[in-house]
C-alpha cells in the first residue's frame, strides 16, 4: 500500500513537471526534499534521547507498573472474555501503558505478547476473537500523552510554544479511543445478533 | 480554554519532576538509567532517516512539479463542504496507512503553513491523536498467524475517522480558525 502510494505521488509529479514544464522546480526538490529529511531527524535526536532516558527512569522505579495496576479495573471491564489473572491482561496493560508514554518501540512485542495469549484463549483458531478487535482497536486509536515526536518537529520549525498542542492533542486522542471502543462495541453487538 | 493551555504548558514539567521523585525514592541509579534509555533514542532518530528521505523526496517532487496543486482543486469544494481544510486530506488518508509517510508530510506541513498557524497545529494534533492501522493490523495479526481479520478493519479505520473530526473540532475551538 505504501510502495503504491509513494511510487505514485514521484511519478505523478514527474509526468506533470513533464507536461506543466516545472522540471527545474523538480529537480530542486529533490535534493532539498531529501536535505529536508536528514536535518528533522537530527532535529528529532534532542528529544527522542530525553524522553526515552526520563522514561527509562519510570520504567526502572516501577512507575509504569503502578499505573497499570491503577487502570486494571477498568481494562478488565473492557475484555470480559479475558479471565482477571490471565497474563494476557498485564500484557495489555503494559501495551497500553507504553504507547500512552510514547514509547512505540517497547509497545509493539508487548502487543504482540498480548496477541499470542489472546489466541491461545480462543483455542488457538486464526480468526480474530472479540477480545483481539478491542484491542486493535484501542491500539489504533492511540491514547497519547506527550506526542514527543510531534513536539520535537515543531521546535524544528521554530514555533512560538511547541508544547501548546499537549492539551488540543489529549482531548482529541481520547474523544478517538471513547470512539473506538463505542464503534467496537457496537459491531460486537451487530455480529453476535447475527450468529 | 485556559485549562486546556496550561495543562499543556505545565504537563511536562510536573510529569518530568514526578517520574525523578518517584525514581529517587525507589533508589533508582536516575542519572545512569536516563542515559541508558536516551541511547535508544538515537538509534530511532537514525533508523528513521530513510524513510523520511524517500517520503519527504516523493512529496517534494508531487507538489514542485504542481500535481498537488491541481489535485487540490478537485478536492477542496468536496472537502469544504464536510469542513476538512484541503491540505490536511493528504494526511488524514495517509496516516492510517504509514506512520513514517504522515510524519513526512506532517513536517512538510509545518514547513509550508508555519508550525504556529491553524493547518500546522491542526496537522500535529491529527499526528499525536490517530495511529497507524495497518501498520498495527498487519503487524499485530501477522504476527500470532491470525488469517480472518473480521471487523478489525473497519473498527480500526472508522477509529481515525472519529480522532480526525475530534482533532479538527478540538484545534479550532481552542485555537480559532
Amino acid at each position: 500500500m505504501v510502495n503504491i502510494i509513494w511510487v505514485c505521488l514521484t511519478v505523478i509529479g514527474i509526468v506533470f513537471a513533464m507536461v506543466n514544464g516545472t522540471m527545474s522546480e523538480v529537480n530542486e526538490a529533490i535534493f532539498s526534499g531529501a536535505k529536508e529529511a536528514v536535518t528533522l531527524c537530527i532535529g528529532l535526536i534532542s528529544i527522542l534521547v530525553f524522553w526515552l532516558g526520563m522514561m527509562r527512569i519510570a520504567e526502572d522505579a516501577g512507575l509504569l507498573n503502578k499505573l497499570s495496576n491503577i487502570f486494571r479495573p477498568i481494562v478488565t471491564r473492557l475484555f470480559p472474555e479475558i479471565p482477571h489473572n490471565h497474563p494476557a491482561m498485564g500484557y495489555i496493560l503494559s501495551n497500553m501503558m507504553a504507547n500512552m508514554f510514547g514509547l512505540g518501540n517497547a509497545a509493539t512485542p508487548l502487543g504482540i505478547k498480548a496477541m499470542e495469549e489472546m489466541k491461545k484463549i480462543n483455542g488457538g483458531k486464526n480468526e480474530a476473537s472479540r477480545s483481539m478487535i478491542t484491542f486493535l482497536a484501542i491500539n489504533t486509536s492511540s491514547i497519547t500523552l506527550i506526542p514527543t515526536t510531534v513536539i520535537a518537529i515543531r521546535m524544528n520549525y521554530n514555533s512560538a510554544s511547541p508544547t501548546d498542542i499537549v492539551g488540543p492533542t489529549l482531548i482529541a486522542t481520547i474523544c478517538s479511543s471513547i470512539g473506538a471502543i463505542l464503534i467496537d462495541r457496537f459491531y460486537y453487538y451487530r455480529r453476535s445478533r447475527k450468529g | 480554554m485556559g485549562i486546556v493551555t496550561a495543562i499543556s504548558l505545565w504537563f511536562i514539567p510536573v510529569l518530568i519532576a514526578v517520574i525523578l521523585l518517584y525514581g529517587t525514592y525507589k533508589q533508582v541509579p536516575t542519572y545512569e538509567s536516563f542515559v541508558e534509555g536516551g541511547k535508544e533514542g538515537i538509534k530511532i532518530a537514525v533508523s528513521i532517516i530513510p524513510f523520511l528521505v524517500g517520503m519527504l523526496v516523493a512529496i517534494s517532487v508531487f507538489r514542485a512539479s504542481g500535481a498537488l496543486e491541481y489535485f487540490m482543486g478537485f478536492l477542496k469544494p468536496v472537502l469544504e463542504a464536510i469542513g476538512v481544510p484541503p491540505e490536511i486530506a493528504p494526511l488524514a488518508i495517509i496516516r492510517p496507512i504509514s506512520g513514517t509517510a504522515a510524519l513526512g508530510m506532517t513536517s512538510d506541513l509545518m514547513a509550508q503553513h508555519g508550525p504556529d498557524s491553524y493547518i500546522g497545529r491542526l496537522a500535529a494534533t491529527l499526528q499525536g491523536s490517530t495511529d497507524t492501522t495497518f501498520y498495527v493490523l498487519t503487524v499485530y495479526f501477522g504476527a500470532v498467524g491470525i488469517k480472518k481479520m473480521g471487523d478489525a478493519l473497519k473498527v480500526g479505520l472508522l477509529a481515525d475517522l472519529v480522532g480526525i473530526i475530534a482533532a479538527i473540532v478540538v484545534v479550532t475551538i481552542v485555537f480559532g480558525y
